[in-house]
């Protein structure tokens, strides 16, 4: 998938890797696509919970081993 | 836009544990665009009392409750396994180990991230704190109608 940045938060808890997306996108414009790299298996169903609150989409999430990829696209400022 | 979601959170417990647990979901309800408040009273209130430095309060009873029950970001305990320090001791390494924010660095992402910070102008007049016993981060100090006028307003309201 085609993304414009990306976030590790690798090694990380929540709420860290959704607060540090929370601040992330807006670095972003409209339509673009952020990759959220994390191994917190917790992501799974909050970056879904994250995007629908915020309005944002979540375009999917891609698992190999124990990293976990999200990947959100912006939809507002 | 339409108006933003509220989510209102009473901090009633001084311990490590839930103190973390009020800011965890803080910042995640900032996170997810909600406009929070944290509420604080009791035991909450030593949460937000500064780490450094002293205040005069009124009365020996007061006097005595202040170094008996100093507070301060830096001075809560476990609310379980304390060991006599020990426990919340380890819980602060592990917490590290895993990069997990301390309740000071909890509290200044709160700030930056928009939660108001309020103390309970009632348990404050009880326990002889006066407005200089709290931290910069402090927002207002204000009664039970506060809250409750937030509470009324707000989808979620938790006490902790």
């Amino acid at each position: 998938m085609k993304t414009d940045k990306t976030l590790d938060c690798v090694g990380l808890y929540c709420p860290m890797p959704i607060v540090k997306t929370a601040a992330k996108i807006k670095e972003l414009k409209v339509g673009e696509v952020l990759e959220v790299v994390s191994d917190d298996v917790g992501i799974k169903q909050d970056m879904p919970a994250w995007c629908e609150a915020t309005g944002h989409e979540c375009l999917g999430m891609e698992q190999t081993g124990a990293e976990i990829k999200s990947y959100v696209k912006k939809k507002h400022d | 836009m339409e108006e933003k979601e509220k989510l209102t959170i009473v901090v009633f417990s001084g311990d490590l544990d839930r103190a973390l647990a009020a800011f965890m979901l803080a910042t995640t309800g900032a996170s997810m665009g909600m406009d929070v408040t944290m509420f604080f009273t009791f035991w909450g209130l030593n949460v937000i009392k500064k780490n450094e430095g002293g205040w005069k309060s009124k009365g020996i009873m007061r006097k005595m409750l202040g170094v008996i029950n100093r507070g301060g970001s830096k001075r809560l305990t476990l609310s379980k396994f304390n060991f006599l320090g020990a426990g919340t001791w380890m819980m602060k390494q592990l917490m590290k180990d895993t990069k997990m924010p301390s309740v000071e660095e909890f509290i200044r992402m709160a700030k930056e991230m928009g939660v108001k910070l309020v103390a309970c102008t009632t348990t404050c007049g009880v326990m002889g704190l006066p407005a200089d016993a709290f931290r910069g981060e402090v927002t207002s100090m204000a009664g039970a109608a506060f809250f409750l006028g937030e509470a009324r307003k707000s989808k979620t309201t938790l006490f902790i």
